[in-house]
């Protein structure tokens, strides 16, 4: 029975610690936000801002702009995608 | 690619996977269905009602991918293509996340079903994940249904809390108050199924409790270590290692699919009776 109990033991204690990271990480995120887990709560103004200084010099539509959020433990990584009109040239990223 | 998605146009069928009571496995059974559903390469989409307490992104394992809402969406903030979150597992199934800080009510009726409009166009299943209880954000969840799956464990409090859910799918959906409608085709899927204490007596079985709710069963969903592990690692569970919790999502999504699947239930003396009386076969 014990040795049973044993051998099964590390599996089960690695996925509750991938529970444990995984929360963590996500309420680190969640409480640093200004109001509960408002973090995320200026991309959209970050988006509109992004868009409306493009276009002061490329003509491009509000759909052009892409905004993606990784978050990590240590740090967070914010993409940033621009898609600009064929005449001016490719692709911006 | 792009050919292959003119040439089939999208199903666009909504299903509500709702309880009424809290901690039956409503979220858990929605990854592990829409993952199910796009498994077998139904183009899917599973979104989160449950506005302020945000949990599929965390069952589903893309809690870190969050950028924009589908109340970003309702409010006009951000575009549906933005807050569709793409699984990267399975290409066909997209994730939409719901607010962690907004209010339920910024659910509008209006703008729920402008984002399902958007959606049928491309997806074919479009799962709603519904909060608990039977307030507004689950009112919203149901109400542009075209089937549920009510998702009820053997126990007294779920089964009367599925019952009065049944009965609000039956009167507060937008199909109920369409005259010529069909209704919002409802179906159990008993959870957390115990075939130990159902054989010792201590638990209600599958046909006591299809007896009493009435209605069609999708499917039974044993006790499981399997569901914690999947939530721990942030997998639906019929995409983590095979158990019988996964094959028992796996059976119910072939027949949400409109698939004939006998039903396998191991502990159950007599699994023919409610077959007979309330399966799709009969």
């Amino acid at each position: 029975m014990k040795l049973f109990g044993f051998a099964r033991k590390p599996r089960r204690a690695r996925s509750a610690e991938t529970a444990k990271d995984r929360l963590q990480i996500l309420l680190a995120h969640e409480r640093s936000g200004a109001g509960r887990g408002g973090e995320a709560d200026y991309l959209p103004m970050l988006q509109r801002d992004i868009v409306e200084a493009i276009r002061k010099y490329v003509s491009i539509g509000e759909t052009d702009v892409e905004v993606r959020m990784e978050r990590g433990e240590q740090m967070s990584s914010l993409e940033i995608n621009v898609e600009l009109p064929a005449q001016v040239g490719s692709k911006a990223g | 690619m792009t050919v292959d998605l003119k040439e089939k146009p999208a199903l666009g069928r909504v299903i509500v996977i709702t309880s009424g009571k809290g901690g039956v496995g409503k979220t858990t059974s929605a990854a592990a269905i829409s993952a199910g559903l796009a498994k077998q390469g139904h183009r899917t989409v599973v979104i989160d009602f449950d506005v302020g307490l945000r949990n599929l992104d965390m069952t589903m394992g893309c809690e870190r991918r969050v950028v924009f809402d589908f109340i970003n969406v309702i409010q006009g903030d951000a575009r549906l293509k933005q807050a569709l979150i793409r699984d990267k597992r399975l290409e066909n199934l997209s994730i939409l996340p719901t607010s962690q800080t907004r209010d339920k009510d910024a659910l509008t009726k209006e703008g729920v079903e402008k984002v399902l409009d958007e959606l049928k166009q491309e997806f074919d299943y479009i799962i709603c994940d519904s909060p608990a209880g039977i307030e507004h954000g689950a009112q919203m969840a149901m109400y542009f249904a075209d089937e549920a799956v009510v998702v009820t464990n053997p126990e007294v409090s779920s089964v009367r809390d599925s019952d009065r859910v049944l009965g609000l799918l039956s009167s507060q959906t937008k199909r109920a108050e369409s005259e010529g409608a069909d209704a919002v085709k409802a179906q159990v899927l008993l959870t957390r199924h115990d075939p130990a204490r159902v054989e010792s007596g201590e638990m209600m079985n599958v046909e006591d409790v299809l007896e009493i709710l009435a209605v069609p069963l999708l499917g039974v969903i044993p006790e499981s270590q399997a569901i914690l592990r999947a939530s721990n690692i942030g997998t639906p569970v019929v995409l983590d290692q095979p158990s019988a919790a996964s094959r028992a999502y796996e059976d119910a999504v072939r027949r949400l699919t409109g698939e004939e699947v006998e039903m396998r239930i191991a502990g159950e003396r007599r699994p023919g009776l409610f077959h007979r009386l309330f399966g799709r076969a009969s």
